[in-house]
């Protein structure tokens, strides 16, 4: 019983990263653009929110570079498949490839470095509660802010006005460019503000998560978040939930691990790999539950006859 | 200012042009990276591109980088070109590795020399598996075939890890992580006295002919590439997209996990962590910059294994991290993508002509005619 409440709180913290990421991704998709450049924005993100934070201390401007970091490689994504009609498929691809790169290259002296003291958060009277105070309220603000924009975001797409054009860019873009509204410059807007998302996550990463930075720490969660889309079938509140599910699983591995059960570690860390084939199995067995939120002009570019 | 402006017909020359075009742009963006980090960029870009090709060692040196990736690179192609984005290559370049060690693991010194044979087969049928997986996953559950081969490099990685750590690890091996290094008759036959290049270059450059010859002299091949290029004009012909998924996905990860054998049984000599060492991802690369094409592959497979080559100079010659390499073939690709919009539409200069004053010009000169002028 003594290891449940951490291990809540480390799934919780886990989860953020993923859920930040894929929140970031399912306002691209509603907008219709599929960006498998994720997993590099992440990369470069993590690295600015990092750099950033060695040298200014400030927990704040690490975040505040993170998400300025994902919106610029998401805006170079975005003009290049909306403006240039590049594949979406191929051009995300690049941005996954560049990241991975140029983050290697550039962040090689901050693998030495290290960060200032980590500061703890804790919820004054909440976290006093035992077990539960452990599990929920010490986390980082950012998990709750997660969880706050995750409502908003349910909000925004399923009762304004605004979140009714975001989808109708990408449901139909013709139509909606029809009615006279500029869908490229709105499609890149949401491509900006989601890259900012999972530029957010990248700094969460590196800052909060490990927090270290090394080649590569990425390790996969960019394409998890974009699973964790189609599992969701684009709604925000199963975003959420799928990353703690996810963060559970990641920190499982991590536990059985400290239990010291008898299975090679190798094995263990396959778990969040597996559980992503599994589950993007189970949910796409059925096309007709993809069918009923996939936007319908997802991944197809758009460009205006007159 | 400018605009886009739709071409009537793709322009051939612009498919040619537009590699070169990005590989320009590429050096002149590298040139002035090197400039900033206080490299004179001229000797700088000269470690990358002239350094691996000054001598019959260095052209050797690339040719035995150049392999894998030409290798991945022409299965990518097909499967592009059949619209299944296999990007997983990596994981399946490992299985290879995997499957053909396993059969040199068994070899003595007293096997006979074929137990080459068996070894690429081992990975060809390894890395068609792991790619087979993916395969099935999409055709039976329509699971996402991008994420699916994605998941399973990193599944195969830590497989490879388990295996060098734990089972096939050499009990005389001082406890490092790696296997046995495999009897000498495993070992490829060399080209060249003194020089690393093998007989899998020979083996790499006839299967881009064979598979010129199966994507443009076969009617299998013709019809898994209306598959990709038209969906709709494929199932109204009766080709199977099923058939195409499976075709595909069993030639890149074939072709992938024989990169891997011939990696394992060539330049290694045994399994170690460090196999992968990012050819499943640079061949995507490669694929795109070859146009999707088996002749154009070997060019830009060339031109990619120089950038390997050089990344490594760069570290032993200039003190930079070698890592330039992925920033060099992201920055290539991203290049090239925006160069191919150039087949497609050409770049017209806004001369500036007032918004309203078009719809006085249609009015004056109606562009339907009418049907009695005629």
């Amino acid at each position: 019983m003594d290891g449940i409440a951490p291990l809540i709180a480390s799934t919780l913290s886990a989860g953020t990263i993923l859920a930040l990421a894929a929140l970031g991704l399912l306002i691209n998709e509603r907008a219709g653009i599929l960006n498998l450049g994720a997993e590099g924005m992440m990369l470069m993100a993590a690295l600015a929110g990092y750099a950033t934070c060695v040298h200014t201390g400030s927990d704040t401007l690490a975040f505040i570079a993170g998400a300025a970091a994902g919106a610029a490689s998401a805006a170079c994504f975005g003009a290049l498949v909306i403006w240039f009609n590049t594949n979406q498929y191929a051009t995300g691809l690049a941005l996954s490839l560049f990241g991975a790169g140029f983050s290697a290259f550039a962040g090689i002296k901050y693998t030495q470095e290290k960060l200032p003291e980590r500061p703890r958060f804790s919820i004054p009277v909440l976290s006093d509660i035992p077990f539960v105070g452990e599990a929920f309220f010490k986390q980082h603000p950012v998990v709750y802010l997660a969880i706050l924009f995750t409502l908003a975001l349910s909000w925004f797409l399923g009762r304004s006005r605004g979140g009714l054009v975001l989808r109708a860019i990408g449901e139909s873009p013709e139509s909606a460019h029809a009615l006279g509204y500029p869908v490229r410059r709105l499609r890149f807007t949401a491509v900006c503000i989601g890259g900012a998302l999972v530029g957010m996550s990248g700094a969460y990463l590196s800052t909060v998560y490990t927090p270290l930075w090394v080649e590569g720490m990425v390790a996969g969660k960019g394409w998890i978040a974009l699973a964790l889309t189609t599992f969701a079938t684009w709604r925000p509140a199963r975003v959420l939930l799928g990353a703690y599910l996810f963060g559970g699983v990641t920190m499982l591995q991590f536990h059985l691990q400290g239990q010291g059960v008898n299975i090679a570690s190798q094995w263990l860390s396959m778990l969040p790999y597996l559980a992503t084939i599994v589950v993007l199995v189970l949910i796409s067995r059925d096309i007709n539950v993809i069918r009923i939120n996939m936007p319908a002009s997802l991944g197809k570019p758009f460009h205006p006859t007159s | 200012m400018f605009r886009l402006e739709v071409r009537p017909q793709p322009s051939a020359t612009m498919a040619w042009l537009s590699p070169i075009l990005a590989l320009a742009v590429t050096l002149v963006v590298g040139a002035s990276l090197f400039a900033m980090l206080g490299k004179a960029p001229l000797s700088a870009l000269a470690v990358f591109f002239i350094e691996p090709i000054k001598n019959g060692y260095a052209w050797s040196e690339l040719a035995v980088k150049a392999t894998p990736l030409l290798l991945i690179a022409l299965g990518l192609s097909v499967c592009f070109r059949s619209n299944v984005w296999n990007i997983g290559a990596e994981g399946q370049f490992i299985l290879g590795a995997i499957g053909g060690g396993w059969v040199a693991m068994q070899a003595t010194e007293e096997s006979s020399k074929f137990i080459l044979i068996p070894i690429l087969l081992a990975g060809i049928v390894a890395g068609a598996a792991w790619a087979g997986i993916v395969a099935f996953l999409r055709d039976r559950f329509n699971a996402n075939e991008i994420l699916v081969s994605l998941m399973l490099v990193y599944v195969a990685d830590l497989l490879l890890q388990y295996l060098v750590y734990g089972p096939w690890k050499d009990p005389a091996g001082y406890n490092f992580p790696q296997t046995i290094t495999f009897a000498a008759t495993t070992k490829l036959p060399k080209l060249f006295r003194g020089f690393r290049t093998d007989i899998g270059l020979l083996i790499a450059l006839s299967t881009a002919a064979a598979l010129w010859v199966f994507l443009f002299r076969t009617y299998a091949g013709f019809q898994l590439q209306v598959g990709g290029l038209a969906p709709a004009a494929a199932r109204y012909a009766g080709f199977s997209s099923r058939r195409a998924l499976w075709t595909a996905l069993a030639i890149s990860g074939g072709l992938a996990g024989l990169a891997g054998a011939l990696e394992a049984a060539g330049p290694l000599g045994q399994l170690t962590p460090y196999v992968p060492a990012g050819y499943g991802f640079a061949a995507i690369i490669v694929a795109f910059v070859g146009r999707l094409h088996p002749i154009g592959a070997v060019f830009a497979s060339i031109l990619m294994s120089m950038f390997y080559i050089g990344g490594e100079l760069a570290q032993s010659r200039l003190g930079l991290p070698k890592s330039l390499t992925g920033v060099f073939q992201g920055l290539l690709l991203f290049t090239l993508l925006a160069c191919d919009t150039l087949i497609n539409y050409r770049l017209v200069w806004h001369t500036s002509v007032k918004p309203n004053a078009q719809p006085e010009a249609t009015l004056a000169k109606p562009s339907v005619k009418s049907p009695g002028s005629a």
